[in-house]
């Protein structure tokens, strides 16, 4: 990427400033991702479509485990000709990256040479390598499942000592830790395997079809590609599958819009055999399809429906109301299949030359045969591994708590992941030598400046991008993980220009224009108030929100592409939906009226 | 055997154009296919020649045109005024004026004869028509009968106009074969109405169809006299990615004694879309019909009926600007179908 000589422009790195009285909360990152002067050179954004908020100390360990992990794949196993991996940088809370390109023609050669020997074999290979992926994937849930919680008992058990184990508990807990951190670094390499590929296949497919068909629309490819039993429809389908049973076995009374998921389990566990059988049929459902969270797993306060009912609990009622109505809940397979085919068909049969049918039916067989990684390695790492990690991070804040770090399991998560395991060497270190730990009296001060912190970053608005622009962004890694081109940043550079103050742009995911009443939902707590036929206004599209489709009639998020799962749920479920606008739940207004364009990603404030 | 002067649409294909122009083939073609087009008859080349034969018998008629020189512009400015002249001024012979009311009198069915469009039809494919054909007359919302007659006269009069004489000296074209045929068909109320390719006139794109409409008749979009609404329409999936919703100040209306006069667009409808989405499909599915009829990209002319809303079509003929250019294809079979990742793992190129 090279400089240009556009008078506009972002701000350098060294001219953005850490908010003041945060300093210290700021020097809790690690000096490796500290911008230095030296960052001035190179162009950098901000990445808000993986985390859109301020990140706590320790949540920033996703940055640091995927960069790891994205660029060892690009860099050193695939060997990708044009691109190496991505640095990334923080400030005040706020994650920056930036690509590191191959520009050396020889070098490129070189790459090439190696890229074909590597990624050449993965795709011939897909199936096979795919299917050992996911044994990988089980056996790492079931590694991080089968570690123990981490406990100080007050005497070493005796049976440790007559077995002459000869290692104290609280070693375990070391081991435990660092296990758990192990684990989550290794995931993300696993995220990684075959992740750029996959894109790059569906992008190849998406490249000739803009080729061919110029005015054809995002979501309209994405449509041809997307899969129809991907993992990610599955916990949705098995909220159906329950609503279904409820009605079936007659205790649906007992599921009321507002009645909290507590007290309907209660009531069932009272409801004697049907109520006893609806609650087997949920705890099927919930191993392992409940292990979804309700982000993107990059945030430890997104958590998992296992870990939280309401979520699923707030559409059962819905669907159950459909069902007593005659409704058939199923997707129908067989249908969407016929339409995906049919769709291809089509859009095959408009195709200039025989020539190029043939190439759209090579690409388009690579890209289905790929894109069932693409699709289901979400629910793998992102949901089921992600979920398990923070939980046992949240084990290790209770017992830290209970030994008086700080007031709350979750305050944990003000520490990062180096910081923790100073901690529990301490908590290690006082269970030893039987004196107090230090952490009681060193971190309740330091969690409180952090909280601080982080409720101060949100208040600022931080710049898209960074340092010198580049004349066109070229990164293949770039483009297809975050969909970034030099357009985006002419729509950044020109945003400032109060231009269509009334308008909001984002990804045009699924087609359709409607009017109606914003509800901005910025947490799962807030589903209750989505009353039906509002639109969704909420800073993450997620499968996990899927089953609240049903509710409503349009839906905008802050982040996320035209190829997420959320932009693939809303074209099931024939809704418009405008995604990655960035800011729209800071720029509508709750009970506002608005226009969803889903066709051209805009959303009108009326 | 007697020559046939007329052709109801319903019995015509693309095969007569060489007697009812391209014009004329296309409704047939259309009608054919089950395609809403409003009905009429086409007014056959023999017509004419039986119409020119007359005139020869009063005084010669295509002999004044052989000899004239195609730079004397005097000359054949005289001729081109006295042959206007008696093409205008002549009866039709009664057997075809008989045949003609009577062909425009079925129209009516049971009722009154209909109001009609009457429109020339070339027979030539040549993009050079218009200056073959002289003008490409339309005239619209014609009353009476006896005003029909006259415009048929008025079409085939256009093919002696200064340019169109000059144009066949200049290309030594034959002039027993120079031919003409009409189009009369019933005149559509058109509540809104425009035109529509079944491509992307601005990139070629096949995958999409576009639409231009505005309030009345389609002759002020045709003519470009409004600045017509316009929706870009995804051809297979029907999604809409473009609504211009344009500012149309006037509209085409039948004037009380015939013909067509501007009036002023009502405030209130100005800005309103002038198609509903649910017309906007029905013109996509209409579109992709006759595109499937015959092979390739249409351009469209279309009314939707004021007092039925149905969708008719006036008139298809192929799309010629993108369909002449030679694209590079988007990407060829490759030997290992994996070298196509490389459009996006091999840098640029």
């Amino acid at each position: 990427m090279t400089a240009t000589g556009d008078q506009r422009g972002f701000p350098l790195p060294s001219s953005v400033k850490v908010v003041p009285g945060t300093e210290r909360a700021q020097a809790a990152y690690p000096y490796h991702v500290q911008f230095t002067p030296d960052d001035d050179k190179k162009f950098w954004f901000y990445n808000s479509m993986h985390f859109p908020e301020p990140m706590c100390a320790f949540d920033m360990v996703t940055a640091e485990a995927a960069y790891c992990a994205l660029g060892a794949a690009n860099t050193r196993v695939q060997c990708l000709p044009t691109t190496l991996g991505v640095d990334h940088r923080i400030i005040n809370g706020r994650v920056y990256i930036g690509g590191n390109g191959v520009t050396d023609p020889a070098e490129i050669e070189r790459r090439t040479v190696e890229f074909q020997k590597r990624a050449f074999y993965y795709y011939a290979n897909w199936e096979t390598l795919y299917a050992q992926w996911k044994q990988k994937m089980l056996k790492l849930i079931e590694e991080a499942q089968a570690l123990p919680k981490p406990s100080l008992p007050e005497f070493e058990p005796l049976e440790h000592v007559h077995a002459g184990r000869g290692i104290a508990s609280n070693h375990d807990l070391l081991v435990t830790y660092q296990k758990t951190l192990e684990g989550y670094f290794r995931m993300w390499h696993h995220h990684f395997e075959f992740l750029l590929l996959g894109y790059g296949a569906y992008l190849t497919f998406f490249g000739f079809c803009k080729k061919a068909f110029p005015e054809i629309t995002d979501q309209t490819i994405a449509r041809m590609v997307a899969g129809i039993e991907a993992e990610i429809f599955r916990p949705d389908d098995e909220l159906r599958r329950l609503a279904r049973h409820a009605v079936d076995l007659n205790v649906d009374q007992h599921f009321q819009e507002g009645v909290k998921a507590e007290e309907v389990l209660e009531s069932l566990r009272k409801a004697g055999e049907p109520g006893h059988r609806w609650l087997e049929e949920l705890q099927k459902a919930r191993d392992p399809w409940f292990n979804i969270n309700v982000g993107d797993g990059f945030y430890h306060y997104h958590r998992g429906w296992n870990d939280d009912l309401s979520m699923p609990f707030a559409a059962l009622p819905e669907y159950m109301r459909r069902v007593r109505a005659g409704e058939s809940l199923d997707r129908q397979l067989e249908r969407l299949q016929a339409e995906r085919a049919e769709l291809i068909a089509d859009y095959r049969e408009l195709l200039a030359t025989d020539e190029e049918r043939a190439a759209y039916d090579q690409m388009i067989g690579l890209a289905h045969r790929v894109f069932p990684y693409v699709e289901g390695h979400k629910f793998y790492c992102e949901h089921w591994y992600t979920n398990l990690f923070f939980n046992k991070i949240r084990e290790f804040g209770a017992l830290l708590a209970g030994a008086g770090f700080f007031a709350k399991e979750d305050d944990v998560f003000h520490l990062t992941h180096y910081e923790l395991q100073a901690a529990i060497i301490d908590l290690m270190n006082a269970w030893s030598t039987g004196a107090p730990p230090r952490g009681p009296n060193y971190w309740p001060p330091i969690v409180a400046e952090r909280k601080a912190a982080i409720a101060e970053w949100s208040k600022h608005r931080t710049p898209e991008a960074l340092g010198p622009i580049p004349d066109v962004i070229d990164d293949p890694a770039i483009v297809m993980l975050w969909g970034i081109t030099r357009e985006t940043l002419d729509n950044w550079l020109s945003a400032g220009d109060g231009k269509d103050s009334n308008e909001v742009r984002g990804f045009a995911a699924s087609a359709g224009v409607v009017e109606g009443t914003a509800r901005i939902v910025k947490s799962v707590e807030e589903i209750g108030r989505l009353q039906s036929g509002d639109i969704l206004v909420c800073p993450v599209t997620n499968p996990t929100w899927a089953p609240i489709f049903q509710k409503i009639k349009a839906a905008v998020s802050d982040i996320g592409g035209s190829m997420s799962h959320a932009a693939i749920v809303a074209r099931e479920y024939g809704l418009p939906a405008v995604v990655g606008t960035g800011n729209a739940t800071a720029k509508i207004k709750d009970g506002q009226r608005i226009r969803v364009d889903g066709g051209r990603g805009v959303v009108t404030l009326l | 055997m007697t020559l046939r002067h007329i052709s109801v649409f319903a019995d015509l294909t693309l095969e007569d154009r060489p007697h009812v122009g391209g014009k004329g083939g296309s409704l047939g073609e259309l009608t054919r296919a089950g395609i809403d087009v409003p009905p009429g008859f086409v007014v056959r080349t023999e017509s004419f020649e039986h119409f020119i034969q007359a005139l020869e018998t009063e005084a010669p008629f295509r002999a004044r045109v052989k000899g004239l020189d195609a730079n004397d512009l005097d000359a054949i400015t005289a001729v081109s005024r006295e042959l206007r002249a008696r093409v205008e001024a002549a009866d039709l012979p009664a057997d075809l004026q008989a045949q003609i009311l009577a062909a425009h009198a079925a129209l009516g069915g049971t009722g009154p004869a209909p109001i009609v469009a009457v429109r020339s039809s070339a027979t030539t494919e040549d993009a050079s028509d218009a200056s073959f054909a002289g003008l490409q007359d339309t005239y619209l919302w014609v009353k009476d009968p006896q005003d029909m007659l006259r415009k048929i006269r008025s079409c085939w009069a256009s093919l002696y106009s200064v340019e169109s004489l000059t144009y066949r000296l200049r290309h030594g074209f034959p002039e027993a074969e120079v031919a003409m045929a009409v189009v009369v068909q019933v005149m559509v109320d058109a509540r809104t109405a425009g035109v529509m390719f079944t491509r992307s006139p601005t990139t070629g794109d096949r995958s999409v169809i576009t639409i231009e409409g505005a309030w009345g008749l389609g002759s002020a979009v045709v003519g470009g006299e409004v600045t017509p609404d316009r929706w870009v329409v995804a051809k297979i999936t029907g999604e809409i990615p473009v609504r211009d919703i344009s500012d149309k100040a006037i509209r085409h209306a039948p004037a009380p004694d015939g013909g067509i006069v501007d009036v002023e667009v009502e405030a209130d409808q100005r800005k309103q879309a002038c198609l509903s989405d649910d017309e906007l499909q029905a013109l996509r599915a209409i579109g992709r019909k006759v595109e499937r009829h015959y092979g390739r990209p249409q351009d469209i002319e279309w009314a939707v009926d004021r007092h039925s809303q149905r969708i008719l079509l006036l008139q298809s003929r192929p799309e010629t600007v993108w369909s002449n250019r030679e694209a590079a294809p988007a990407a060829t079979r490759a030997e290992d179908p994996l070298q196509h990742v490389m459009s996006i793992f091999g840098g640029r190129k």
